[in-house]
């Protein structure tokens, strides 16, 4: 069975509000100096979710994991996180032809990638990106490659050619089934992840690192990239944040709750 | 806009016969922006039990509505409403499609988006129309950033941030007209299948419409932190939430989350705990009215976004609050 992980690296979505810098001018993030990219967290965590289909399957079950990222060629270590946990190759699209574009772009090239692999059973994709924020190429994939899509998953098991996910709802779960092939967008309600045993970190660096050009799957330099952007980015800026914070102070907890206590009050609210 | 313009299209959810909040936010929103470039705007719904549905939406900002009142949309199912949606979308050709940024909207939209050939802006804020196009405002980097992004093809797709606009107050005079549209799909074309649905109910005020929302964080200590801040919502008819980091440790339901990847939540007033006031956490109750915060850390990230402040322990700051609103209540 062939999986395919599609990564995106990032910046570290958790750093300190104070440590994030946008150029306003040039309309893109100023990278904290020093700082790795990471993989996008729900993407790490549908690496997981991948690793955990294997090992459910055992090893007679042959499950292949291959790892699709595209990604400036500059940090190869989120791809090689990928591999030490566990996946056994990946494919880079890194030129800078494949540079900018957005989440249109992104998928029609992921899924022309994933098409070109070839038998492919299942792909999975974070539910979001960390940066953007935005959740929509993990779908898109999947209308291009015209597959059933299943999202916010927390849970992902494979029988018989068929794939039952549990999806995460705002409040409960709903237990959902596709024939393969299909793609599952992962939820942080997967859990946690693994560690990188220090045998499968020995490993990766040996195992193969394909980069893809936009002709090896099968497109030209105006299908890629910002050349076939979809929309334009007129501006991008931190808001502003004005509020000033007026502290409650007291002797006692009690002083201090009964003064919360008075202004809800006086606020009608209670 | 001048290319193609028949307004603004509003895909408007609707639960045990009501449209959801929202819905009708949107319906606002979709009045602004037809007011300044012309056209009508259209809402749909899908949905069993829709009978009195058509004039709340015209009453809310609508002036056409489409009615696809079938049992097959008893429950949200991103791929049974998509085929009636793309043909609604076709016929009635909006320069703007809207929808919620809901728990279905972010499943429906980008599938949409995809079959339209379109672009799609998720999780808008604002959307104003500069130079006849649609300017949409997105958050974006978990919440500290926002993007202004346009698109080159119609109609522009936006999902639909909620709270961020305000619904306008319902005119019963209203004219509009109600069309009923029957089903196209096929169901053999189905390529998922639901095959068993549990949903927890929750007891209490419901999150997004309490006055009084108290979130509770790590800061709580454990699940027990919980117990004090759950008494104080059934005192205030409020209701808890939590952040995703005590969601995680199963402290409270999950259901219970706010933010970026969980609830939306916009009250009068909201109590955070023990929150450290991640972005994320703030891209779910950012547009509260006032905002209370209690931390043990003096440089909480959390007291920027606060109107009032507690430096404080939550084991004792909390049972002490509990305590001052059952003596005023008595
Ligand atoms: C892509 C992405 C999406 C995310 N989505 C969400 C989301 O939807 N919602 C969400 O909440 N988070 C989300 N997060 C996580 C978010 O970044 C934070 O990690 C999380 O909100 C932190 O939770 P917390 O404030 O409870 O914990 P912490 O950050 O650990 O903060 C605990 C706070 O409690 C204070 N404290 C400690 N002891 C006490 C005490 N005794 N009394 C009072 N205060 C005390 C500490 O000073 C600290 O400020 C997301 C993260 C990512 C990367
Ligand atoms: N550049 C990329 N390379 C590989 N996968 C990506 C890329 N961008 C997005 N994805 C995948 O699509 C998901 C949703 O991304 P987005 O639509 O950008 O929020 C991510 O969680 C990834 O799984």
């Amino acid at each position: 069975m062939k999986i395919v992980v599609c990564v995106k690296q990032i910046q570290n979505p958790e750093i300190p509000s104070a440590q994030f810098r946008i150029d306003e001018q040039a309309k893109t993030l100023i990278p904290v100096s020093g700082l790795q990219p990471v993989l996008s967290p729900f993407d790490e965590q549908a690496v997981e979710a991948a690793l955990r289909i294997r090992d459910s399957a055992g090893e007679a079950a042959d499950v292949e994991i291959t790892i699709v990222t595209i990604a400036p060629k500059a940090s190869r270590a989120p791809i090689k996180a990928a591999l030490a946990l566990g996946a056994d190759n990946a494919v880079l699209l890194s030129d800078s032809v494949f540079d900018g574009g957005g989440g249109y772009v992104t998928a029609r090239n992921l899924a022309e990638t994933i098409r070109t692999i070839g038998d492919v059973d299942l792909i999975l994709a974070g539910r979001q990106a960390a940066d953007g924020d935005a959740g929509v190429v993990g779908l898109g994939v999947a209308e291009i490659l015209d597959i059933p899509a299943i999202t916010f998953a927390r849970d992902v098991q494979i029988n018989d050619g068929v794939v039952t996910v549990q999806r995460v709802l705002q409040d409960g779960i709903e237990t959902v089934e596709a024939d393969l092939p299909a793609l599952v967008t992962i939820s942080n309600e997967l859990g946690k992840v693994r560690h990188a045993s220090m045998r499968e970190t020995m490993r990766a660096a040996k195992k193969p690192v394909k980069e893809w050009m936009p002709d090896d799957i099968g497109l030209d330099e105006t299908q890629v990239g910002s050349s076939a952007m979809r929309y334009k980015l007129e501006h991008l800026y931190v808001p502003v944040n004005d509020i000033e914070c007026e502290f409650i102070g007291g002797d006692t907890p009690a002083d201090i709750a009964a003064t919360l206590a008075q202004h809800m009050r006086e606020a009608k609210l209670i | 806009m001048t290319d193609n313009n028949n307004g603004v299209l509003v895909v408007v959810e609707v639960l045990e016969s009501q449209p959801i909040d929202l819905g009708l936010e949107m319906l606002a929103l979709a009045r602004r922006l037809t007011d300044s470039m012309g056209g009508t705007v259209t809402a749909v719904a899908f949905g069993t039990g829709l009978e009195s549905t058509g004039e709340t939406l015209i009453a809310h900002g609508a002036d056409q509505v489409l009615i696809n009142d079938n049992s097959i949309f008893a429950n949200f199912h991103a791929e049974a409403w998509l085929p009636d949606l793309s043909k609604m979308i076709a016929e009635v050709a909006p320069a703007i499609v809207l929808i919620g940024h809901s728990e279905s909207g972010t499943d429906l939209a980008p599938r949409l988006a995809f079959r339209l050939d379109v672009d799609v802006a998720t999780g808008c804020e604002s959307i104003e129309i500069m130079n006849g196009r649609p300017h949409m405002t997105r958050s974006c980097f978990g919440g500290l950033a926002r993007e202004v992004v346009t698109f080159t093809k119609t109609p522009a797709l936006a999902t639909v941030r909620s709270k961020s606009q305000q619904a306008l107050p319902p005119m019963m005079e209203r004219a509009g007209e109600i069309k009923h549209v029957d089903s196209i799909l096929d169901e053999n074309s189905m390529r998922t299948r639901v095959v068993n649905r549990e949903t927890e109910k929750a007891d209490g005020v419901k999150m997004e419409s309490a006055k009084i929302v108290i979130g509770g964080g790590l800061g709580l200590g454990g699940p027990e932190g919980f117990k004090t801040l759950n008494e104080i919502a059934e005192l205030v008819d409020g209701a808890v939430g939590a952040s995703r980091a005590a969601c995680d440790l199963d402290w409270c339901p999950r259901s219970y989350q706010i933010g970026l990847s969980g609830r939306t939540v916009a009250p009068e007033l909201y109590i955070a705990v023990g929150i450290s006031g991640a972005s994320h956490h703030m891209a779910g109750c950012g547009n509260s009215k006032t905002i209370v915060s209690v931390n043990s850390d003096p440089n909480a990230e959390i007291f920027k976004s606060s109107r009032f402040g507690i430096v404080g322990n939550s084991q004792e700051i909390m049972p002490a609050l509990a305590e001052e609103i059952r003596k005023l209540k008595a």
